[in-house]
């Protein structure tokens, strides 16, 4: 398998491209016939494509501009971190890649990504100034225990306080994308405590210790 | 003779298949295995398993965390699946109705093997009831067969293929002779909860059958008995056995199969067939319409190489059409002469009525007693290893469900690998966690979720059917197809059922449902074509006033064209079709050839 080749740095979605794009997909969407499957041309341009090398290792970036400026990333980073931090069986989000995960999808030239796109940008927008405002300090500088201040507002969207409820609808989508983007990896998949993904033999099926413990041995 | 460009066919051929899949590829290997010569035609490209399986990449390897995409819309990304999806783009069909309940979803792929290379594999044979529905219950249609007609060619099949499964002696779920099944795969530990907590339900949990091979093939033996008076095609099925290894027990079987352990048309029936000399196979032919002469008998097919644009006509003694049901009859009613203006042996308007697909609904529900269970590798065969079949036929009979037909239940735990769904439906048990809290609470709830899916049979109705659009036409100028489509009650009840049942095992299991059961069945039910598994349009039958095909899926209006596909299904029975298909196909093979050496055709 090749690695493909990528530039050292990400690119980055600039203002024009993303205008331009996202007049594209709208175009295409208005011409969409609701009776007429693949009639119009509703897929985006810039996405894989129906017939992407499947045996290709991609990273973010790799196939559409992202999206981040650097701050925002290290607001997202440090978010991510106080979702999944390091512990003793596996890093921390941040460590295995998760930003730029996030990243690459709210990036994304396909319907529904640009819902996850604003939702994303301004989330991490709202917790930069909540920061600001309980903190005078930026998310990322702040202790545990003043991130976690501000998380525990908003990280059961039924329980938030009305004015937390936008918060808490971003976070419950950032914490699927972290998670999703952390477990994904052979880290994150050690952590979780999945040991597949190994030629075997022999299946033979789940070990006594877990019959035992179903009341099944 | 091998895959090759437009300006290599051969003047003239034995047979002409389109397809490639299951139906096309059994068709094929049947027909060179006994000297024929064939061409057959691919809608999409050509494709190799060998070398373009994504095996063991894990999900951070691909974009998107391999989630799905409208590009790779099934199981996203790794998905095997070629230029497909319910929408191929430039190749439009469309609906009749606006209303969502009245529309068909159909999954077309375009590549060499079609919709085999990410199937399932679920390989179930049809029990003698499902050949006679109507006479059991006064619904629907009779096949003009009985399951002792096809059970001979189940067998061959099975033993062809690979299929892991047992017998159970069940009702109206048969048994296979010795020798036809390899073993079963051990069950997971959810799986074997739910035969433990089904038991007292009285449902009967076992091991499912599916088309991958638990153990190497007897290349000595089975060759033998599949062709017993055919030394060349014993030796090339021998070689072709040789070159299959037996599951290694990881990576998805829905990414395809490097190592040719699972059932691929591309693995198993197209490389014995090339090696015997008598195929060729054009890649990128978009078949247009079956051509034919003064006296109404097929000459070929007309197709257009999409690498090109250009059309070619190609030439042979007979037309199979294996191009998936909806296709075929797409290709029929596109055949248009004076001899046959309403397409191709369609005098009595029947080409594109009575479609089908499974009825299908699905619950969720998380089972504590599978939480934080010790680490263990739950791959397996990379699908479920059991399942639940029908299992209230005298209660039916009895009139007593309020719903005329069965289904069965697929169902999956599992420490699968994970991706973007592995913590869904977490919040809720939560209270919504982070940081440390949220690494244990993944470690806990990981594996203890448990999906079951209904899969049920439909019965055959006069308001479901495709006709060609009257305006819509694909890119290559090929009118396309128009669905209209209406489920009865005995299907939404049967969804409703479904849910109610699959609610009752996961309290069965001390679990919790993540969603409630639908109050009407009209909103458990999946939408029409969803699961995949569609059927009819061109169906066989005794009479050729009321069907399109005979029992050997022969048109009754053009004796060199048959139809090996799904087209010919008259009733689909809960079980999954693609063993059924590869069976009747092979059945009509052997009638095809028969009938060609007399010179009947």
């Amino acid at each position: 398998m090749n690695a493909p080749d990528s530039p050292s740095t990400p690119q980055r979605l600039d203002r024009r491209a993303a205008i331009k794009w996202m007049m594209a997909a709208a175009a295409a969407a208005s011409v969409a016939d609701r009776l007429t499957y693949g009639a119009s041309a509703a897929k985006p341009a810039a996405g894989y494509g129906s017939d992407p090398d499947l045996l290709k290792i991609y990273k973010p970036g790799d196939l559409w501009p992202l999206t981040f400026t650097p701050a925002q990333r290290a607001t997202a980073a440090a978010l991510c971190d106080t979702i999944i931090p390091a512990d003793a069986k596996g890093p921390a989000a941040s460590a295995v890649g998760v930003p730029d995960f996030i990243d690459e999808w709210i990036s994304a030239p396909y319907p529904g990504h640009d819902a996850d796109r604003k939702t994303v940008i301004d989330g991490l927008a709202w917790i930069e100034a909540e920061a600001q405002k309980r903190f005078q300090n930026g998310f990322g500088n702040l202790v545990t225990r003043q991130k976690n201040a501000i998380c525990d507002d908003i990280c059961y969207a039924p329980n938030a306080q009305p004015e937390f409820r936008p918060a808490a609808q971003f976070f419950r989508k950032f914490r699927d994308l972290t998670s999703g983007g952390y477990y994904s990896t052979p880290e994150g998949m050690k952590d979780i405590g999945y040991v597949g993904n190994v030629a075997t033999e022999k299946f033979e099926g789940p070990p006594p210790e877990v019959l035992k413990q179903l009341g099944l041995a | 003779m091998p895959q090759i460009t437009s300006s290599q066919t051969q003047p003239s051929y034995d047979v002409i298949v389109v397809g490639s899949g299951a139906a096309g590829g059994q068709t094929a290997y049947t027909c060179v295995m006994e000297g024929a010569k064939v061409l057959m035609l691919e809608a999409g490209r050509s494709y190799d398993p060998v070398k373009e399986t994504p095996m063991f990449q894990n999900n951070s390897q691909a974009p998107l965390r391999a989630a799905s995409t409208p590009d790779k819309q099934f199981f996203g990304f790794y998905d095997a699946t070629v230029d497909g999806g319910w929408e191929v783009p430039g190749e439009p069909y469309t609906n009749a109705s606006p209303d969502p309940e009245r529309k068909f979803w159909w999954w077309r792929p375009r590549m060499l093997g079609g919709r085999t290379n990410h199937w399932g594999r679920i390989s179930l044979r049809n029990g003698p009831y499902d050949f006679k529905p109507r006479s059991r219950d006064g619904l629907g249609l009779d096949w003009p067969m009985s399951y002792e007609d096809l059970a001979p060619y189940y067998d061959k099949t099975e033993m062809l293929v690979g299929i892991f499964g047992d017998n159970n002696g069940l009702e109206n779920t048969p048994d296979s002779p010795d020798g036809c099944l390899q073993p079963p795969p051990a069950m997971r530990a959810g799986e074997q909860l739910v035969k433990a907590r089904g038991k007292k339900l009285g449902l009967p949990v076992i091991p499912i059958h599916r088309a991958v091979l638990s153990q190497k093939q007897d290349a000595e033996v089975l060759p033998k008995k599949i062709h017993p008076n055919n030394p060349r095609a014993q030796r090339l099925l021998a070689d072709a056995m040789r070159a299959r290894q037996a599951c290694f027990w990881a990576t998805p079987c829905g990414r395809g199969c490097s190592i040719k352990a699972n059932y691929q048309s591309t693995t198993v029936h197209l490389p014995p067939a090339l090696a015997s000399g008598n195929l060729d196979i054009v890649s990128n032919a978009m078949a247009r319409e079956v051509t034919t002469d003064a006296n109404g008998k097929a000459t070929g097919v007309i197709y257009i190489d999409k690498t090109t644009g250009m059309e070619h006509a190609v030439k042979a003694k007979v037309v199979v059409l294996a191009a998936s049901s909806a296709e075929s009859v797409r290709i029929m009613l596109n055949s248009k002469s004076a001899r046959f203006p309403n397409g191709l042996a369609n005098s009595n308007g029947l080409v594109g009525k009575y479609i089908m697909d499974t009825v299908g609904a699905s619950l969720r529900g998380q089972i504590p007693l599978l939480e934080n269970l010790p680490l263990h590798n739950e791959d397996g065969a990379g699908g479920g290893h059991t399942y639940i079949p029908w299992w209230l036929y005298k209660e039916q009979l009895a009139g007593k469900l309020g719903f005329a037909r069965g289904y069965h239940i697929e169902f999956q735990s599992g420490r699968h690998m994970p991706g973007m769904g592995t913590t869904g439906g977490m919040e809720a048990l939560t209270s919504g966690s982070y940081g440390r809290q949220f690494k244990e609470d993944a470690r806990r709830y990981y594996g203890s979720f448990l999906g079951f899916a209904g899969r049920g049979e439909m019965i055959p109705n006069d308001d479901t059917y495709c006709d060609l659009d009257p305006v819509v036409k694909d890119k290559w100028g090929i009118p396309v197809l128009r669905f209209h489509w209406k489920w009865s009650e005995h299907e939404t009840r049967q969804a409703k059922h479904m849910q109610e049942t699959f609610a009752q095992i996961i309290e069965a299991m001390g679990g919790k449902v993540q969603s409630r059961p639908a109050a009407d069945g009209a909103q458990a039910i999946e939408p029409g074509g969803k699961i995949i598994h569609e059927v009819g349009g061109t169906i066989m039958g005794a009479d050729p006033k009321k069907s399109v095909t005979n029992q050997w899926c022969q048109t009754w209006e053009v004796k060199n064209l048959f139809i090996t596909d799904g087209g010919p299904f008259c009733s689909n029975a809960d079980k999954n079709p693609t063993l059924t298909i590869m069976a009747l196909a092979w059945r009509a093979s052997d009638y095809l050839l028969a009938e060609m050496k007399k010179g009947n055709l």
